[in-house]
């Protein structure tokens, strides 16, 4: 028998990546186009949907034709970075405007708007999430409100809402040509439009933002078929859609309540697993729709989004010039012992899980004249370390589960001292993964469940392997939890400096 | 940022002459208060690198307008240290290793981050466990990277620890590379031949010399201007690495080459 692949798209902030997967879960091809960033005010952050569509019919193609051509790939899988809104004319297929990304800020004195009414406490009951401009309801409110005609046409139905799996399920599936309108769960979940509990479009929620029912798509399972891909040669089943970070909690296989896993990359997201029952949070973690199997009930997760983690070691080689790659930050930081008593607080704009405090601002706390550049890196590796302790010990205080061991992937699990800090502040084992695409590799788990390539999670986990294990020092580890106080000082300092 | 092709300003056989200023010759032009000899090493060292390992000492002598006597005994002495290198079977020089490394150090973390792709791809398809190690003095090299072997067993990560270079595949593959033609010089005879056949054939074996039962296959990684910074390689079992006649299985050493010579594509090693 041929071997069977299947097909991820990795639609994400920078970039459109095609990759293929064999059923050992090891990639054997991949693909990948970047995209251009607009930026046409302060604050503000959009994408051409067309362009991304482009890139990802070109990649797809390229990375089928790559492949031997013994292999079969029998279905398309899709993860897509989260809460970026496009709208678009269901006739011609042309956006309305340029989608609005993730990172945008324009919705800021909407969404404190929205947050002041007195009926405001609906939106975190009925969708899980406290009002914020980080999720995508704001911001299709926002086209609707200043794009010409877009509300009247949007009531008639000429105009259609998704976020970029739905743009592009859309589009692979037909186009204005029969296109299916379709989102997964834990996308539609990022709206705040959506119940959390029926994972239904939300009446109270559509009336409390204003958006016509209309535009909506269908909240489909994240596993299961959502559509077939006449768009690519051979046609492929769309069989599974995920949001990245969760795209990446079920390539990372972490299927039972309490398995969690993080993403280092520009910044950091932490999502635990925790069954089929919401939690109700309240120490500052968010809950969120892991997938869904279809057929089966909803799976939930607590996350921790923190918007600043590899930006750090960015700024310090970009902004500061002390090290010429970001690799070099682990070398610089091991030219001493210890960060000699400073701190780096990272919130260049505002901080996320678990303070949710927009005000704060990033501050170096500690300075004296001992402190050096190794230091400093130092001080930006514990960081990343200390943040990520911060929304573990929230997610605790939250779920009650405990955490047996951190699952990492991104660029910085590369860095074996922030690893081994991580372990140590964490009193937990940190475990890196063999394939380090749990992104696309969730995607295509998704897809692949689906048509059978695999049987079901358990077969998944097979696939797991551990690359590498930091192990907690017992000693570090006391050590870090008596010095932490400092770090939450290093916080509160931020938080009062950027306050009004 | 390692080897430009700089001109000596000579107009010989070998092309590429351009004036800089000093095609009166550095012999003769030599500047007050300078060390002669100092000023020949170079002007020596700028010829074999602009030459990419095509000329013999006639050559070089004629360029920098030296006796042929004076050049080889600058040429030997730079042979010693490791700044050139000659093909012994040509006769021609070549820049030696050790020049390279001075203008291009290669920062390890740096070095595990670019191979770490790599090196997860090798550990999934080979089922052994995979290191990437750099050279740490003469006799030792230093573990850089390492990816356990995936078969979830209880592994322990030994980034940083060395590994003694004569016994391990490993360390053969830098011996091989760093000794260049003093080899015959500092190591015994059957050493000398395994590590000029490690250096020919393009990998090294390890079948049991460091652990029992343990072995190890491994190859180059190359950097800009195809210097050997590293080796990887995957350790494991002597019955899964080796077949019943005792070779190395074919289909893993081409998992390894394959893994280093990617490394080295993505260090900027040029073709080959």
């Amino acid at each position: 028998m041929a071997d069977r692949y299947v097909l991820a798209v990795d639609q994400g902030t920078t970039s459109t990546r095609s990759l293929v997967f064999d059923r050992g879960g090891r990639m054997v091809a991949v693909r990948q186009r970047e995209h251009r960033q607009y930026f046409p005010k302060p604050g503000w952050v959009e994408h051409d949907p067309m362009e991304i569509w482009a890139n990802t019919q070109r990649t797809a193609t390229q990375v089928l034709a790559d492949l031997p051509a013994a292999g079969e790939v029998v279905a398309l899988g899709i993860a897509n970075q989260r809460e970026t809104t496009v709208v678009w004319d269901r006739a011609t297929g042309r956006p309305v405007t340029r989608a609005l990304v993730w990172q945008d800020t324009r919705t800021a004195d909407l969404v404190a708007e929205l947050a002041a009414r007195p009926d405001a406490d609906l939106v975190a009951e009925r969708s899980g999430m406290a009002i914020a401009g980080y999720f995508s309801g704001p911001r299709l409110r926002w086209i609707l409100d200043h794009v010409p005609r877009a509300r009247e046409r949007a009531e008639r139905g000429e105009l259609l809402f998704g976020t970029m799996e739905t743009w592009l399920i859309w589009n692979l599936t037909g186009g204005p040509d029969g296109g299916v309108h379709v989102t997964d769960v834990t996308n539609a979940s990022r709206t705040l439009l959506m119940d959390v509990r029926s994972c239904r479009w939300d009446p109270d929620l559509l009336a409390f933002f204003d958006i016509p029912a209309a535009m909506l798509p269908e909240i489909r399972p994240s596993v299961g078929v959502l559509g077939l891909a006449t768009a690519l040669s051979p046609q492929l089943p769309i069989a599974g859609a995920l949001g990245d970070q969760q795209a990446a909690l079920f390539g990372q296989a972490c299927f039972a309540p309490g398995e969690a896993k993080c993403t280092y990359g520009t910044g950091s997201f932490l999502l635990q697993n925790t069954g089929t029952e919401l939690v109700h949070t309240r120490s500052g973690s968010i809950s969120t729709v892991a997938y869904q199997l279809t057929g089966e009930p909803v799976h939930y997760a607590l996350e921790g989004s923190v918007a600043v983690a590899g930006a750090l070691v960015q700024w310090l080689r970009d902004g500061l010039g002390l090290i010429s790659s970001a690799a070099e930050v682990e070398t610089l930081a091991r030219t001493v012992a210890d960060n000699g008593g400073c701190y780096v607080v990272p919130a260049f704009s505002g901080l996320l899980a678990p303070h949710w405090r927009g005000e704060a601002r990033g501050l170096v706390a500690g300075l004296t004249s001992y402190v050096t550049k190794g230091h400093l890196a130092r001080a930006v590796l514990e960081a990343t370390g200390w943040q990520t302790r911060d929304v573990v010990q929230a997610m605790a205080a939250d779920s009650g589960l405990s955490l047996p061991a951190l699952r990492v992937d991104g660029g910085m699990t590369t860095n074996n001292l922030l690893m081994q800090f991580v372990a140590d502040a964490l009193d937990t084992p940190v475990v890196r993964p063999m394939v380090g695409e749990t992104v696309s590799l969730g995607a295509a788990y998704a897809a692949g469940l689906t048509v059978g390539v695999w049987s079901d999670v358990e077969a998944l986990r097979r696939n797991w392997h551990r690359a590498a294990q930091w192990t907690p020092s017992p000693v570090r580890s006391l050590a870090l939890t008596a010095e932490y106080p400092r770090w939450e000082r290093a916080v509160e300092l931020s938080i009062a400096w950027g306050a009004p | 940022m390692v080897v430009r092709a700089v001109s000596p300003g000579t107009t010989t056989s070998y092309g590429r002459g351009t004036a800089t200023g000093r095609s009166d010759g550095l012999a003769s032009g030599a500047v007050p208060g300078t060390v002669q000899s100092i000023e020949r090493a170079a002007a020596i060292l700028q010829v074999v690198a602009a030459s990419g390992g095509t000329l013999g000492v006639t050559d070089i002598a004629e360029a920098v307008g030296l006796a042929k006597t004076t050049a080889h005994s600058l040429l030997r002495t730079l042979l010693h240290v490791g700044f050139v290198e000659q093909d012994r079977a040509t006769g021609h020089y070549a820049v030696g290793a050790g020049l390279l490394r001075l203008g291009s150090h290669l920062d390890v973390n740096e070095l595990r981050a670019r191979s770490s792709n790599w090196a997860d791809a090798l550990a999934a398809r080979s089922g052994q466990a995979v290191r990437l190690v750099t050279l740490a003095g003469d006799d030792e090299v230093v573990v850089v990277h390492h990816v356990f072997r995936p078969d979830d067993s209880a592994q322990v990560l030994d980034v940083g620890s060395t590994l003694p270079a004569r016994s391990t595949a490993l360390g053969r593959v830098l011996l091989a590379h760093s000794l260049g033609r003093r080899a015959p010089r500092t190591a015994a005879g059957a050493a000398a031949a395994d590590l000029a056949e490690v250096r020919a054939r393009g990998w090294a074996v390890e079948r049991g010399e460091h652990q029992p039962g343990r072995g190890c296959i491994a190859a180059p990684v190359r950097a800009h201007g195809g210097l050997v910074v590293a080796a990887l390689g995957i350790n494991g079992p002597v019955s899964s690495l080796f077949d019943g006649r005792g070779a190395p299985r074919a289909l893993l050493v081409g998992m390894v080459t394959d893994a280093a010579a990617g490394v080295s594509r993505e260090l900027g090693a040029g073709g080959g």
